[in-house]
């Protein structure tokens, strides 16, 4: 069976799974009404808390971890472009401009993540270990450790706004996935993420740019985390530099591993990321919905995180496929 | 031009607070210090400044001291409690009366409170508790009683519902001592009340954009049967009133919602109707702090634990107050 050979088919049986879980256990789950000119219901929350922090940083860190590095500075960065963002829209500044600099400052310390890398030589776990703490330091400089409430009805409008019934966050990352995927896979450098990530060296001497091909990764990774950084700044109409993002870079590392791209760099899947990121937020939202205790919650989180891995491992499934296919020792 | 206004507000609120617990013999501990002679030096190592709280916290604690005429050796140890230890190695080193301490944890300072004892320098420790093998390593803890605040909040809606409502709880971090004890307090005050009904009680993690998550999630899943959102802090407490008015509800009439610290932002929610009441968690600790110490060097024996008056606010006397809020 081809179809089980897929990465993109094992987070896709969870996700399933869960819906039929909630379909069972919580009447009104799949309830989607017509409200004030938008769509409203728990699936249109899982994919709008979803693509405002999970999804997006996982687009970034997909590229990341396919170079066989991993970008822990990603929640410092939301916090640096949401406090940028708000800060500029308080100074009088028109919202474009305001995320505009939000977004621009976010690349750039991503692609100072880059140069750490690959022109320093750091670890990737090390450099944006320094990131994360650096970055969490200047949103807390740029803001007097304050957080910063805005009023501006156009950037709050980036995250409660809706096109077509449809949450503004859902169709922004929705369509950078569509258009990241489009252009990696019609151009090569897709090609080129997955060529330094599984054998740098050979990459190297076959032409590759790596340098520059891992410098280009942390950017978008930067820039990424950046965008989610202002989104969850204009949901909440503040900036919240000591809070922001915190911890969630780990949810993105996991969005990325459901979905089937090994930490160990090469073959990436961005739909598989983009699945990844709603079985989580799906996970989290049928927690509250059961209303499990907060306390004892990351269990049954851990349970269906550890059942995905098992279920991506080649050894794993080799020991039950046994009899039916022959898998390559 | 505004931080002087603003500390010298401290100052006065300080000087308030300060006549009003005079009968309770800090004036004579006041007098200990200067009739001695010499000015009386307390070093005071803070957590860090990360949120209004703490910062109207040191305000207050700085505003006493020069209200009392004691010389504060004052240390920031920017959330890193080797920082706090080195700090207070150094207030013995230059041999101060006392210390005051808001530790960052709980662990990790039975060593650095025997060099204090050993030196005969009392420790007051404020707003956090900390776990010693000796409990005569510090002279007094003087905080807020979370179980307190979240009794008088469950009392409140008790009240304000008539003894029915379908409650969103929004927990604050799991685990935390704050989060237990709130949750604790508003559960025994409902608990006489069988038509008071937590329908969820989920974690915010106190912050914002959780608390809006959460909420904007439980919406969808209760409905209607919600009609109080009780948050365990302000922030959540925010998030929850603007999940609510996204799902067009009305917070503040529909649905009461109800929340612990009292900070600015909290008040001005009061006064536009969309947040019912706020219990504070008051952060000028100075003048019993202060209080303290000079009992603390008279050799008096203090209670382990000093309770921190906090006082509950909704629409009849928050905006009255607002002018007054100092975080």
């Amino acid at each position: 069976m081809k179809v089980f050979r897929s990465t993109l088919v094992w987070p896709l049986v969870a996700l399933v799974v869960l819906l039929v879980f909630n379909a069972v256990a919580s009447p009104g789950f799949f309830h989607v009404e017509w409200k004030d000119g938008r769509l409203f219901g728990t699936v249109v929350d899982i994919f709008n808390q979803g693509a405002r922090v999970p999804m997006l940083l996982a687009l970034g860190m997909t590229l990341v971890i396919a170079t066989g590095g991993v970008d822990l500075s990603v929640g410092s960065i939301m916090a640096v472009s949401g406090a940028v963002a708000a800060m500029q829209v308080n100074a009088g500044a028109p919202m474009v401009q305001a995320v505009g600099a939000g977004l621009g400052l976010a690349t750039l310390l991503g692609l100072v993540n880059g140069v750490l890398i690959a022109r320093v030589g750091l670890q990737p776990i090390i450099a944006t270990l320094v990131m994360m703490v650096a970055g969490r330091g200047l949103a807390m400089l740029l803001t007097g450790s304050q957080m910063v409430p805005f009023a501006n009805r156009s950037l709050t409008w980036l995250a409660n706004g809706s096109v077509g019934g449809l949450p503004v966050p859902v169709v922004l990352v929705l369509g950078l996935a569509v258009v990241t995927g489009w252009v990696l896979r019609r151009t090569a450098a897709g090609l080129f993420i997955e060529a330094t990530g599984d054998n740098e060296k050979a990459s190297r001497l076959a032409g590759i740019q790596t340098g520059g091909v891992r410098l280009a990764v942390y950017g978008f990774s930067g820039f990424c985390a950046g965008l989610s950084g202002v989104l969850e700044a204009a949901n909440i109409s503040a900036a919240d530099p000591a809070r922001i993002g915190d911890t969630r870079e780990l949810d993105a590392i996991f969005a990325v591993v459901a979905g089937g791209t090994a930490l160990t760099g090469g073959r990436f899947s961005l739909a598989g990321s983009v699945v990844g990121a709603l079985l989580l937020q799906t996970l989290t939202l049928t927690l509250y919905n059961q209303n499990v205790a907060p306390a004892v919650a990351p269990v049954p989180k851990a349970v269906v995180i550890l059942a995905v891995c098992l279920l991506h491992s080649p050894r794993l499934r080799a020991r039950f496929g046994k009899r039916t296919q022959p898998v390559a020792a | 031009m505004k931080r002087q206004s603003f500390l010298r507000l401290a100052g006065l609120a300080a000087a308030v607070s300060f006549s009003a617990c005079k009968p309770s013999g800090s004036g004579g501990g006041g007098g200990g210090g200067a009739a001695g002679g010499g000015k009386l030096v307390v070093g005071f190592s803070q957590i860090g400044a990360d949120n209004p709280w703490r910062t109207a916290e040191t305000e207050s604690v700085k505003a006493e001291a020069a209200k009392r005429g004691i010389e504060l050796k004052f240390s920031d140890a920017q959330g890193q409690q080797e920082a706090q230890i080195s700090a207070i190695r150094s207030f013995i080193a230059q041999g101060v009366s006392a210390i005051i301490l808001a530790p960052k944890v709980e662990t990790g300072w039975d060593g650095i409170l025997k060099e204090a004892k050993a030196a005969k320098i009392p420790v007051v420790l404020v707003d956090r508790g900390v776990t010693v093998s000796d409990p005569t390593l510090f002279a007094t803890l003087i905080a807020s009683d979370f179980v307190a605040e979240g009794r008088m909040a469950g009392e409140w809606l008790v009240k304000k519902s008539g003894g029915k409502a379908g409650i969103i709880q929004l927990e604050g971090t799991t685990g935390a001592a704050p989060a237990n004890d709130r949750k604790k307090g508003f559960e025994a005050a409902i608990a006489g009340s069988p038509d008071m009904k937590v329908l969820a009680s989920q974690t915010g993690d106190f912050k914002r954009s959780d608390g809006k998550n959460v909420m904007e999630a439980l919406i969808k899943a209760h409905g209607a049967a919600i009609t109080a959102v009780y948050a365990h802090n302000d922030d959540m407490a925010i998030g929850a009133i603007q999940a609510l008015e996204a799902a067009g509800r009305q917070p503040g009439k529909d649905v009461t919602v109800v929340s612990i610290d009292g900070m600015g932002f909290a008040f001005e929610a009061i006064k536009e109707g969309k947040l019912n009441c706020t219990v504070e968690c008051n952060p000028l600790l100075g003048p019993m702090a202060f209080d303290a110490v000079a009992k603390a060097l008279k050799g008096e024996e203090l209670p382990k634990q000093l309770v921190q008056e906090d006082r509950l606010f909704d629409e009849t006397n928050a905006p009255a107050e607002l002018p007054n809020r100092k975080y």
